[in-house]
């Protein structure tokens, strides 16, 4: 079976006053169809920046990246707009990746008015269809962006997510911004998405937790190399490398303060 | 707190408005005060003010009505200053927005043309190209417009340059928004808060070029303006002070009352920006 | 126990324009010396204005009904009480050097002239577990990484030895391994100054892992209160029970079954 997106040899590397600093170097993964690839690493690990790349924001200095069987580098201009309803991505502040000036209706409308998914008179159903997939009441559609709570807005974000019925759907730190009694609400949402529509997700995460509940497979990012990969509970009970050992020890456990 | 709640809490925006608010209902109202035409001869010339209650302001040295004059006057004022403001802002910011958001060399080219136009003083250049094209109204404003649409185009940049790089930016891309979409209806109404704000003082910049202008001669012939008024007033300086005096006056309260609002304006806007 | 500060029926509320929000509501809460003592709230819940009001940094136009009593004397900001932030690089001033920044605590409070206060810097530098501090005086915050510079943001706190240290979520901008560092940082420098902690977090493990006492605050009121095993292990109100039930470790059953 192929696998929905293979990534080898991803680099890329930023100049910062004269001297070269690799943020990615020789990343290789793949993701198959209906599962969810936790990418964990600390801060300044290139998760992000792989996450940029594979959403083709950023474009890579070397490697290559397939995503249905064809070459997602190759991709340019209208085709590359065109191929984007198939890919999409959650960002980690909802009130930042949203138009400050937008409402929700806005929002959601964006994609299926640019992919011409509905035309105008449909457009208010799609977008409560949209709303209730996530769990928010159809009469959100007109309230504005910032009127609305950070779980809210998150959960918009995914819908827009979801607008243009995606095969993979990239989310960097997405519940990471989100009050805790939120977060497990959010993870639940993306599962039973994920179980209703096949869709695959790449998790981007500096929690090992998080991503240990959602994710099937883990990919353990240090310094822009992938060291270590594997089953989720493989790599949580036993992880090889130094940084999957400090991601795994450095997670707070419930439990009374050591005098 | 919506805006217009904020503005009206500084007291200076609020005076400002009042004076403008009192311009355009005095100069849309001309034509209802003062049927006839300004340049119209109605009484003996060089009449002090105060002395004819029929003729309030008094009359020039033709025995024009000044007070018919000056309202008349402000009409091409608040149309040349407004006019010329639009113009400036709407060239400016699509300059800016372009600019900013394209980067690279089209960032370059576009702002040394921005250069080419800032190192010109913006007087210089209104004289210059009102003296070849002609006087006439649209060329006065076009001619103001061309010196200071450079301040509106930094402005929008340097607002492009920082939104560029928010995430609202990244997920419109990621959606497959197409670039130009991106610049103007995502980026471009939030970048215009600094510009809007900056509008005041490009409208009593642009006033008060158009009064120059006048009173070098090169404004519009057909129509009285305060320039021209103060440029008619020069000759009796001495005897009938009040013929320049008066106009000058009345540019100066319009200016200042735009300034004010302007400055009650931006207060506002920037308030919110704190705020949240 | 000594009595470091008694909260009395404190409540406050911040004006915006016409309307009045509720930040904290009637709260009533000891802190006692030499204790850590863990805030834990979701947003809104009044934990950052707790903490601004122990520290006297409440704006001009909050409105503050009830009474703190300091039995030792009021505190003096800065000297009393030193206070660490969330996000690391809006604490730091940008255009000073880590020196001067960590000094200047010392030359205000302790009197000491600016040689003496840079050498206490340095040694401050050190404590924090900053590599190379005498080049570090020299240096700007924004050659720092965000844990250095929370790192930073501490040594500043302390520089002229307060009885009340604050952290207001000054974790939650960082990633775990940081924050791991951090919370034993500020664990052994508690324990050797014999400072008192107030920590701030959202994180109810995390609270649990550092601090004696636990204080749940939920929409501007404190909902209970008590030691970090009677809160984890036996809550009594149902909010500190969601709280528990939502948080998310490795012991967590996960959402998604294994894969074929």
């Amino acid at each position: 079976m192929t696998a929905l997106l293979a990534a080898e040899g991803l680099g890329k590397s930023f100049r910062r006053g004269g001297v070269r600093l690799a943020a990615v170097e020789g990343a290789s993964f793949s993701v198959d169809a209906g599962e969810t690839l936790g990418i964990v690493g600390p801060s300044g690990s290139g998760k992000t920046t792989l996450a940029r790349l594979i959403m083709r924001l950023i474009d890579a200095d070397m490697g290559t990246l397939c995503f249905e069987g064809s070459d997602l580098f190759a991709l340019r201009g209208k085709a590359l707009r065109a191929t984007r309803k198939r890919f999409q991505m959650v960002f980690q502040d909802p009130l930042a990746a949203l138009n400050p000036r937008a409402s929700v209706a806005d929002v959601i409308g964006d994609p299926l008015r640019i992919h011409r998914l509905s035309d105008r008179a449909s457009r208010p159903a799609a977008i409560a269809r949209l709303l209730d997939r996530v769990g928010l009441p159809a009469a959100l559609a007109s309230r504005a962006v910032h009127e609305i709570s950070g779980g809210q807005r998150q959960r918009v974000a995914i819908a827009r997510a979801l607008a243009t019925k995606p095969r993979l759907i990239v989310l960097d730190e997405a519940v990471s911004a989100l009050d805790v009694s939120v977060r497990a609400h959010i993870l639940k949402l993306l599962v039973e998405l994920q179980a209703e529509s096949g869709i695959s997700y790449i998790f981007v995460s500096h929690d090992i937790a998080v991503v240990r509940a959602i994710a099937h497979r883990i990919a353990i990012m240090d310094h822009g190399r992938i060291v270590e990969t594997g089953p989720t509970a493989q790599v949580i009970a036993a992880p090889q490398s130094a940084t999957g050992k400090a991601l795994i020890a450095a997670v707070p456990r419930l439990m009374p303060a050591q005098d | 707190m919506s805006l217009v709640a904020r503005f009206t809490r500084s007291p200076e925006g609020l005076f400002g408005a009042a004076v403008l608010a009192a311009l355009i209902v005095i100069a849309l109202g001309a034509p209802f005060l003062f049927p006839r035409d300004p340049l119209s001869i109605v009484g003996p010339p060089l009449t002090a003010p105060f002395t004819n209650w029929s003729l309030p302001l008094g009359t020039d040295r033709l025995g024009r009505d000044v007070l018919a004059e000056l309202v008349h006057g402000s009409r091409a004022s608040l149309l040349v200053g407004f006019a010329a403001t639009l113009a400036a802002i709407i060239i400016g910011a699509s300059v800016g927005t372009v600019a900013g958001f394209a980067g690279g060399l089209v960032d370059e080219v576009l702002m040394r043309v921005v250069d080419a136009f800032q190192t010109v003083p913006g007087f210089l250049l209104a004289l210059a190209f009102v003296s070849v094209i002609g006087a006439s109204l649209p060329v006065v404003v076009l001619a103001i417009a061309l010196g200071a649409w450079t301040g509106p185009a930094r402005l929008a940049r340097a607002e492009v340059l920082s939104l560029r790089e928010r995430d609202y930016v990244a997920a419109a891309r990621v959606i497959g928004m197409h670039p130009a979409e991106i610049a103007f209806r995502q980026i471009l109404p939030n970048a215009l808060a600094p510009v809007l704000a900056l509008s005041a003082v490009i409208v009593a910049g642009a006033i008060l070029t158009e009064a120059a202008l006048s009173f070098l001669g090169l404004g519009d012939p057909n129509i009285v303006t305060w320039g021209s008024m103060i440029a008619e007033g020069r000759a009796v300086l001495r005897s009938a002070p009040f013929l320049s005096i008066i106009p000058g006056i009345a540019l100066v309260v319009t200016v200042l009352g735009v300034y004010l609002f302007g400055e009650g304006l931006s207060e506002a806007l920037s308030r919110r920006a704190v705020r949240s | 126990m000594t009595t470091l500060a008694a909260i009395e029926d404190l409540s406050v509320a911040f004006r915006q324009g016409s309307r009045s929000v509720t930040a904290l509501d009637s709260v009533n809460l000891t802190i006692n010396s030499g204790e850590r003592l863990a805030i834990i709230g979701e947003s809104g819940s009044g934990k950052s204005t707790l903490a601004l009001a122990l520290a006297g940094l409440l704006p001009a136009s909050a409105e503050q009904i009830g009474k703190i009593h300091w039995p030792n004397g009021r505190p003096l900001p800065g000297r009393d009480i030193g206070m660490v932030f969330q996000d690391p690089s809006a604490s730091l001033d940008p255009v000073l050097t880590i020196g001067e920044q960590v000094a200047e605590g010392a030359v205000a409070h302790l009197g000491l002239d600016w040689k003496a206060a840079r050498l206490r810097a340095r040694d401050l530098l050190a404590r924090v577990q900053l590599p190379d501090p005498q080049s570090l005086l020299h240096a700007f915050p924004h050659q720092l990484s965000g844990g250095q510079r929370q790192r930073v943001a501490i040594a500043a706190a302390i520089a002229a030895g307060p009885v009340l240290l604050i952290a207001d979520e000054a974790t939650s901008a960082l990633d775990t391994i940081v924050q791991a560092e951090i919370v034993a940082l500020l664990r052994s420098l508690v324990a050797e100054e014999g400072m008192t902690l107030l920590f701030i977090t959202h994180d109810i493990a995390l609270a649990s892992s550092l601090a004696d006492r636990i204080a749940v605050f939920r929409q501007a009121k404190l909902v209970e209160i008590g030691t970090s095993a009677d809160i984890t292990r036996h809550p009594r109100e149902f909010y500190t029970a969601s709280l528990l039930a939502a948080h998310i470790d490795l012991t967590t059953p996960p959402l998604i079954g294994e894969r074929a």
